[in-house]
């Protein structure tokens, strides 16, 4: 019996068969859901005969604009995991009163508020982000694809890797229950000694190789192939947001990376980094990881800055106001962005001198944001305005961040902060900015380059549903969370003994069920334009009469992007060739030379997965076999010397021709 | 490591990254042969009287030293990729600096304020 | 790129014609990867710049064990300096003999570099194994514990360098010195001379400045 035991655990790890949560309803049920719609697709799939046209043109795919379609994708499926996560605290806390207790044992309400910030922040917010930034980046810069196009395929596989290691605590053992940033001692083994914390860190891990990797390409990308004549000063702002966040990406990720690694020694290995004995610190650890999360905040804002400047510019008809003092906020921001990072713990007792410096640094950051939204207004001043759904969502940024922003400022008062600190008020300002600016701005990008990236706008009606539903959504949910931080109600409270405050706590709900119904019409929206497709096509390339070089070409663009390399003589590139009469060149094409699809990066993510999960469950032979398997196999990859193909000139020919005809036929 | 392939590059000269000649190697090889053993002699042979000099000198022997290293090692100059690669080593720079310096003020000013007994961090 | 096609100008309001073409411009593949490899390079030093904050904030909290003073051997650590030196020098004769595509030599450079390397390696985990039967391994204190996370995870990258520099030469055997070899070899000569800036910090900072407390 023991040596069957000390067998199996050689075997398996920790991993038994106490790992599966069938004893909770609600997991079950959930798995149950899951397991239909995934047989349900998986289903679709093979009946379709879909696998071999998805790992030929998807999976393997080193095409930007796919492995950009591909981030959105998988932002989007996180979303709805991660709203679910939403759903379940806002009723908790609608119904946790007095003597009920809410649905929720805390065992599994402290997983789901883990749950929740990890997937917004890492699996929807960033793919989001990096994908818009993947898909348009290179064609507003006049460039075939990004500099390193098999790098690129493998860092989305390996976010998706991430993803999947935290999607599978949900069913196979469980997942941390410490908040969205892992505070030691509470991660320490010591009282997390259960797998939640190291699916937490090996899924964090394993998505940053591929956020850094990605911020790595995309840098060397915009520094290198900007089509001739695109200066600095000449580059879209789009272009110039993603720069700065990518600089961000590469200079903050390793922090991140850092600091998990030394709390997994803590955990694995035994050392003293953030213990409370043997001289270990737990504050070395906030202090080290804020170093980290605040550029993060901006990882995300700035990109989106980008898409409402592109937005207000071309929905009002003129060139953006103050480009250069647009470029230079945003670089300011990336900078300043490093000077911040300790007002996310004034309370932690470092004394006057440092909150003073913090704070002070915190409410000069808010200078050149501030001055991002009056460049935005005069833009708009004057201009002739369309209210399309990208422009919608511009606006109802530029109202409700700025409401974010002050609070922010708020809390940027050290004194104001001791009473602020993390209450809900806390919890209500960076939901404020984060939906009020990164996911309207994403809603912004996706409804601005959807016709770019598909050939076909989305439907308006089912879009203002889910604009109208988001917004209101949002000010019920989180102005009353405002409401009940200033009466000092802390957040991940799983109970609540005063039924006054119960009132704010409903209408928060039903604000959550607005967001949900907002989310639901935004899938309507995809599913109806789909269905509609033919009479929302756009033949043209350039439905909203845009501004920059990613209009100049068809929608969807073909897998070269440009026939002819573009050459930019003003900012503004593709408006600056339409005010000057520009025809498209009608020959003289050329074959193209460019990389091949590849395997290697869904395999390699494969594998890292397995070793992630391994360390997960202590199961050590299979972690030091995956990881020689993944040295070796990325080994193997680099003696591949065969890696591009020229995209035969006929190919060209036809694909260009097809575009001549069908501009003539629009004229 | 990406997108290698076997054929021929015809950069232009901007983009070519920069190439040591045997006399830079050799010149870089002796002056932090030099750099190193200056500082391993000072803290050996204790050779000042004060510690908080002999720091202070091998700390500035360590900074020439990592610039001698970029120069003739790593070739860096201000023209290697449009000065692209000196940018991005100074911005790190800037970030190692207000990491390192910010993390230690912060972490040094929370200890001060800690009304525990400044020995306990001695103790287990 | 100088090149233009004339197809695609246009008599403009301002006269003269505009282009807004260029004859394809062919550019130079993996021409970015020396930038890119460098930007990576930077992300790495600021992974190395935490673990010397971890040792800076923590390096003096012994927990009453042993100090830098009782453990470090500054003779060993000396000669460990020389090898990562010697080997930096041999990985830039490889580079110049490369350039002048002599296989063999620098296929000979290599394998001294790595013999180096592999000596520098060899010293460190013994020194490390010394350590750890005097009972000071990484559990025992604070400052241990970031004192051999950052040697450590220096002498890991060491480890990985010379399992790509095996890599490289068995590529350089089967294709000669082609372009994407010496792109490579280039992309190992940046690693390698970066490892040593590291290692300049780490004996000025944990060794040389810990034996002065």
């Amino acid at each position: 019996m023991f040596a069957q035991s000390s067998f199996l655990k050689l075997v398996f790890g920790r991993l038994t068969f106490d790992a599966f949560p069938i004893h909770e309803p609600i997991l079950v049920v959930t798995f149950l859901g899951v397991a239909t719609g995934g047989i349900a697709v998986v289903g679709a799939i093979t009946y379709f005969k879909l696998w071999g046209y998805l790992w030929r043109e998807w999976f393997t795919s080193v095409d930007h604009k796919r492995i950009g379609v591909m981030y959105m994708v998988l932002g989007i499926v996180m979303l709805l995991r991660g709203f679910a996560d939403a759903l379940m605290m806002r009723m908790q806390q609608a119904m946790s009163f007095g003597d009920s207790q809410g649905f929720l044992p805390a065992h599994h309400y402290d997983q789901i508020f883990t749950a929740h910030g990890v997937i917004m922040i890492f699996f929807v917010a960033m793919p989001l982000v990096t994908g818009l930034m993947n898909f348009v980046v290179p064609l507003q810069i006049g460039a075939r694809d990004v500099s390193f196009p098999f790098l690129n395929n493998f860092s989305f596989w390996m976010t998706v890797g991430g993803g999947v290691l935290v999607m599978m605590s949900l069913f196979v053992g469980e997942f941390a229950r410490t908040g969205w940033l892992a505070y030691p001692p509470l991660s320490g083994i010591a009282y997390s000694p259960d797998v939640g914390m190291d699916y937490y860190i090996w899924g964090l891990q394993v998505a940053g190789v591929g956020t850094t990797l990605s911020g790595i390409n995309l840098i060397a990308t915009i520094v290198k192939l900007r089509a001739p004549g695109m200066l600095m000063m000449r580059m879209p702002v789009f272009t110039w947001t993603a720069l700065c966040t990518n600089i961000l990406i590469v200079a903050s990720f390793p922090v991140l990376t850092a600091v998990l690694v030394l709390l997994s020694l803590d955990r694995y290995v035994g050392t003293d980094f953030f213990t409370n004995d043997f001289g270990g610190n737990p504050m070395m650890y906030v202090n080290l990881i804020w170093i980290w999360g605040h550029p993060e905040v901006y990882i995300l804002v700035l990109p989106v800055f980008g898409i409402y400047s592109e937005v207000a510019a071309t929905f009002s008809g003129k060139s953006l106001f103050g480009y250069t003092s647009m470029v230079y906020a945003t670089v300011c921001i990336t900078i300043l962005s490093y000077l911040v990072w300790l007002h996310h713990f004034f309370t932690m007792g470092s004394g006057a001198s440092v909150n003073s410096f913090f704070g002070i640094t915190t409410m000069i950051i808010s200078i050149p944001t501030g001055a991002k939204i009056f460049n935005w207004l005069f833009t708009m001043y004057r201009g002739r305005i369309r209210f399309e759904l990208p422009m919608m969502w511009t606006v109802a940024f530029m109202l409700t961040f700025v409401i974010g922003g002050m609070t922010g400022v708020m809390l940027a008062v050290p004194p104001a902060d001791f009473v602020l600190h993390n209450s809900l008020f806390l919890v209500a300002h960076f939901h404020n900015v984060i939906i009020g600016g990164v996911v309207f701005g994403v809603f912004a990008g996706i409804s601005y380059w959807f016709p770019k990236a598909f050939g076909f706008k989305l439907d308006r009606f089912w879009g203002l549903m889910s604009f109208w539903f988001w917004v209101v959504g949002f000010y019920f949910a989180f102005m009353p969370l405002y409401v009940l931080g200033f009466m000092g109600v802390t957040r991940r409270l799983r109970h609540f003994d005063d039924p006054s405050l119960q009132i704010w706590t409903f209408i928060a709900a039903f604000g959550a069920v607005l967001i949900f119904l907002g989310i639901l019409s935004f899938l309507v929206q995809i599913f109806v334009s789909i269905r509609n497709r033919e009479a929302l096509r756009d033949l043209t390339g350039d439905p909203w009469n845009g501004r920059t070089l990613e209009w100049s070409t068809s929608s969807p663009p073909p897998a070269y992007n440009f026939a002819f390399t573009p050459l930019v003589h003003d900012l503004d590139a593709w408006w600056d060739m339409k005010k000057h009469g520009y025809r498209r060149p009608l020959e003289g094409f050329k074959p193209i030379h460019m990389p091949r699809n590849t395997g290697a990066g869904v395999i390699l993510s494969a594998i890292a997965v397995v070793f992630g999960f391994a360390m997960v469950w202590y199961i050590w032979w299979l972690a030091a076999l995956s990881f020689v398997v993944l040295v070796l196999t990325a080994i193997i990859h680099t003696f591949n010397y065969d890696r591009d193909f020229y995209f035969p000139k006929e190919d060209v020919v036809q694909a260009e021709g097809e575009r001549t005809r069908l501009l003539a036929a629009q004229a | 490591m990406n997108a290698d392939t076997h054929v021929d590059h015809h950069d232009s000269h901007a983009d070519e990254p920069a190439h040591g000649s045997l006399r830079s190697y050799l010149t870089g090889f002796f002056l932090s042969v030099v750099l190193t053993v200056i500082p391993f002699w000072l803290v050996m042979g204790d050779v000042l009287s004060s510690k908080q000099a002999t720091a202070l000198v091998i700390m500035a022997f360590a900074v020439v030293q990592i610039i001698v290293h970029m120069i003739f090692f790593l070739h860096m100059n201000p023209r290697s990729e449009n000065g692209w690669t000196l940018m991005a080593l100074l911005f790190t720079l800037v970030l190692v600096g207000i990491t390192l310096s910010g993390s230690l003020w912060v972490m040094y000013h929370l200890n001060a304020n800690m009304v525990l007994d400044p020995g306990m961090s001695q103790m287990p | 790129m100088s090149a233009t096609d004339t197809m695609t100008t246009s008599a403009a309001s301002g006269g003269q014609p505009r282009v807004f073409h260029v004859e394809d411009e062919h550019h130079a593949e993996g021409g970015s990867t020396m930038l890119g490899f460098w930007l990576y390079l930077m992300s790495d030093c600021l992974i190395f710049a935490m673990l010397f904050a971890a040792y800076g904030v923590l390096g003096g909290n012994y927990a009453a064990g042993p100090s830098p003073k009782d453990l470090f051997d500054l003779p060993l650590v000396a000669i460990n300096t020389t090898m990562l030196l010697l080997s930096s020098i041999t990985y830039g004769f490889a580079m110049l003999t490369m350039e002048r595509g002599r296989v063999g030599a620098t296929q000979g450079w290599l394998v001294v570099t790595a013999l180096f390397g592999i000596a520098f390696v060899s010293i460190e985990l013994s020194e490390f194994s010394h350590l750890i039967h005097d009972g000071a391994g990484p559990q025992r204190s604070a400052f241990l514990s970031s004192f051999f996370t950052l040697v450590g995870t220096h002498g890991l990258h060491v480890t990985f360098g010379l399992i790509w520099m095996v890599t490289l030469m068995v590529q350089v055997a089967r294709h000669g010195l082609v372009t994407a070899n010496r792109r490579r070899l280039m992309c190992l000569s940046l690693f390698w001379h970066f490892l040593d800036v590291i290692w300049i910090g780490v004996f000025t900072f944990v060794y040389l400045m810990g034996f002065l407390r």
